[in-house]
């Protein structure tokens, strides 16, 4: 396979040096496994070329953009193609009267919103990873972001993909026009995780930037309060475009890490942006203001102009830096529970910490019900990992029995596939199945992802080798 | 009628005709003769204003589904033509409403589905939180698949607070620099002369924006075409002027939603239709015949990735007994 991949796309173009096959073992989640070779096309042709060789040599193959999936996504099980797309990293065109811009995969997220800036116009889903993360990575996790809660996740925003298909024939899905005749073929890809075909050109939607923007930093004595506050605003027919929470133990490690300017002794605090037209701004300003205080509020800060917005933010997007000087490894989960039921699920996240005797923090997408309890520890203790697995599964279980879902915006890979059917009952499952095999008949798309053994009606149940969870 | 009765009746049919409120009836192809006539369940299922979220049964009118919401000052932006269409009948035919500029198409408005499978399983795909990516997008699939998937039987919706002020106004401005200049205007509709401008918000932020667009507040919105033969129209935004000139000289009734690339048509007879069809594939886009016209089929042209679509139609329903004709699939009648 290695030789006829050279063919296709270049001697330099395809390795299988054991540095290679080690830097692509995996993604930025825990589960490891092994490529049989890595390529690197520069155009959807090549790519399309790689998977092709892949098929005559019937292998799986996996796409991979930066790597900074979570769930293990990108992660080669049973020795497959790693086809790289980071060098597909061209904006192809931007049409500001559309509001609309076709890309590579290979582009990363902030560089697409900064080459738009200029025309007052962005790309509104800003994982927290956004200045590494590509589009066509956010477009197989369907990612989310702080500003997701208002303008929805990358799903809203994808219009039309030029897709290379298992077999290596390439096809657009969706288009530009805004209805398309037949299935949303489109709707079905985002989100997929490389299970259906590889992304070679996206179209996303551009999104206006606001007239007026405000920032607003409540800090409180409980995190219930918090909690409640955050209910409060959401009663009170406000839609933050963000509403992110992060409580004592995270924020001191922020404020230590970055001075941001977070209360220190804060048992949680909310940072809730606004924007929109001058008016409902500044009416929603005082709303919150309002809800805040009557919901314990020590204190609310407005930014008072763009720096200090900018240093909020920095506060909340350096979370996962700053707990980097508190212990060597981290395991960040990513579980919704409906609004309503936040702070109970909270309490039971925490109680589950302690009992495992583990250090945990939690800064979240507090609006969208988007939990991330982060595990600190230090890997060289022995027996943690069986702790931490323990309290992820924990907590999982308390996120699914308070009516939520497995993942807000880091997709199922591997790291939730067997926690598929806490959620979903085995005809569920089945109808998954039958989507996916439609999209990719031969199996061969990033194989053993999102869907557990058994999945398929008649499957027979099999631990994939190589894996580790 | 429950969730176990509606499956067991489509378990038991041969050919499924599923029945909403009717007001689509003829969208995408004709209804399927003599199948037997399959309803959703009917009713609001769960409700919690603060989640911003509601469960309902598919079968429930849209006009029943927004009367519980508003008591909450809620509401769900799936703007039917008609409130008495059903939720699983608008979902199910896809075609967003006027305020889509703002809102985005329909098919964001659902979280989570539950339907009935062509063997007769209830099957759920999506969940209730606004974000989630639990697994293959089955609502996506379900949204605008005509019922040749599953008979969707209840869904849950994400809600938004219903807006302090939601103001029409009429404007000799160019629409086309209006959405340039307006921020998130809910509407643009256009007829060649003027703009039907929607604005929601609070109500100092609608009027500084209706100062800008000019024109005055109307005391209704602009009337949508009508007539025994009508069709909407799907071309990128920007090529709706292109096709201007045609609509004119065909003398339909037009009403174009600026900024999104609908425009709504409709005519006594069947010829203009059709002349308006030719032109908007000539701009890459198409017609969907929403009534009448019977000599022009549903879309007009062959479905585009159509093995694909043929492999999913055949993955859920084998034997094409769930709407069959709604969608124009051959080779799964073939099959």
């Amino acid at each position: 396979m290695l030789d006829d991949l050279r063919a296709a796309l270049g001697p330099d173009r395809a390795r299988a040096e054991p540095l290679e096959l080690a830097l692509y073992a995996r993604d930025a989640g825990v589960a490891s496994g092994h490529a049989a070779a890595v390529c690197f096309p520069r155009t959807g042709r090549e790519v399309a070329l790689a998977v092709q060789v892949a098929a005559r040599h019937d292998r799986p193959f996996v796409a991979r953009g930066s790597g900074t999936g979570l769930a293990g996504g990108a992660t080669p099980i049973g020795d497959p193609l790693v086809i790289v797309t980071t060098q597909l990293n061209h904006i192809l065109d931007v049409d500001a009267d559309d509001r609309v811009a076709w890309v590579e995969p290979g582009v990363l997220n902030l560089d697409l919103t900064r080459a738009v800036a200029h025309l007052g116009l962005h790309y509104a889903p800003d994982p927290s990873s956004q200045q590494a993360c590509t589009i066509g990575g956010n477009v197989a996790t369907n990612a989310g972001g702080p500003h997701c809660l208002s303008s929805g996740v990358t799903a809203t925003h994808v219009l039309a993909l030029e897709v290379v298909l298992a077999d290596g024939s390439t096809t657009v899905l969706g288009g530009l026009e805004p209805d398309q005749a037949g299935y949303d073929l489109r709707g079905c890809f985002v989100g997929s995780e490389g299970t259906m075909g590889i992304a070679t050109r996206i179209a996303v939607r551009l999104t206006p930037d606001p007239p007026a923007v405000r920032t607003l930093l409540l800090d409180f004595d409980a995190i219930e309060d918090a909690g409640a506050a955050v209910s409060g605003i959401i009663a009170a027919g406000i839609v933050p475009a963000a509403l992110e929470m992060m409580d004592a133990e995270i924020t001191r490690a922020v404020e230590d890490y970055v001075g941001a300017g977070y209360p220190r002794d804060a048992a949680a605090v909310l940072l809730v942006e606004l924007d929109g037209l001058p008016g409902g701004v500044d009416a929603q300003v005082g709303v919150v203001e309002r809800v805040g205080r009557e919901q314990g509020a020590r204190s609310v800060r407005v930014a008072a102009d763009d720096a200090e917005r900018a240093l909020l933010w920095k506060g909340r997007k350096s979370a996962f830096g700053a707990i980097a000087r508190i212990a060597p490894d981290y395991y960040l989960h990513d579980a919704v529970v409906p609004r309503t039921r936040l702070v109970d699920v909270l309490r039971q996240v925490y109680a589950i910490a302690a009992e495992q005797h583990l250090t945990m923090m939690n800064v979240f997408h507090a609006g969208d019900g988007n939990l991330h309890p982060l595990i600190v520890f230090d890997a060289r203790e022995p027996g943690v990992w069986e702790r931490v697995h323990r309290a992820g599964d924990e907590i999982l279980a308390a996120c699914v029995a308070a009516g939520g879902v497995l993942s807000g915006e880091h997709g199922i890979g591997l790291e939730k596939r067997e926690a598929m059917p806490l959620v979903f009952s085995a005809d569920d499952l089945d109808a998954q199945a039958r989507l996916r095999d439609a999209f990719d008949p031969s199996g061969r798309a990033n194989p053993t992802k999102i869907l557990p053994a058994g999945s398929r009606c008649g499957e027979l149940q099999r631990v994939p080798e190589g894996a580790w969870i | 009628m429950d969730l176990t009765t509606v499956a067991e009746q489509v378990r038991a049919a041969d050919v499924v005709a599923i029945a909403g409120g009717g007001t689509h009836w003829e969208v995408g192809g004709p209804p399927p003769a003599g199948g037997e006539e399959v309803a959703a369940p009917v009713g609001v299922v769960a409700y919690d204003p603060a989640d911003l979220t509601v469960t309902v049964a598919a079968g429930t009118r849209v006009r029943e589904l927004s009367v519980v919401l508003a008591e909450a000052a809620q509401e769900c932006a799936l703007d039917p033509r008609s409130a008495d269409a059903t939720v699983g009948g608008t979902l199910a035919v896809g075609l967003s409403g006027h305020r889509r500029l703002r809102y985005g198409p329909l098919r964001d408005r659902v979280l989570e589905v539950r339907f009935v499978t062509a063997d007769g399983r209830v099957v759920k795909g999506g969940g209730p939180t606004v974000k989630n990516v639990s697994g293959f997008d089955l609502p996506r699939l379900l949204v605008g698949s005509f019922g040749t998937v599953g008979v969707l039987v209840q869904v849950i919706l994400r809600c938004q607070p219903q807006p302090e002020v939601a103001e029409w106004s009429v404007t000799d401005a160019d629409p086309f620099e209006l959405r340039r200049r307006l921020y998130r205007p809910s509407c643009l509709a256009w007829d060649g002369y003027r703009t039907h401008v929607l604005l929601e918000g609070i109500a100092a932020d609608v009027r500084r924006e209706r100062q800008s667009a000019g024109g005055e507040p109307s005391t209704a919105p602009p009337e949508w075409p009508r007539g025994p033969h009508r069709g909407r129209v799907s071309v990128r935004p920007s090529a709706v002027r292109e096709l201007v000139p045609v609509l004119r000289d065909t003398g339909v009734r037009w009403l174009a939603e600026v900024g999104v690339g609908t425009i709504h048509v409709a005519a006594g007879t069947e010829e203009p239709l059709a002349a308006v069809r030719a032109a908007a594939e000539r701009q890459g886009g198409w017609l969907l015949r929403e009534a009448g016209a019977p000599d022009l089929d549903g879309f007009g042209r062959a479905l585009p990735n159509l093995a694909l679509q043929a492999r999913l139609a055949q993955a859920f329903d084998p034997t094409g007994k769930l709407n069959p004709g709604r969608l124009p699939l051959a080779e799964r009648v073939r099959a």
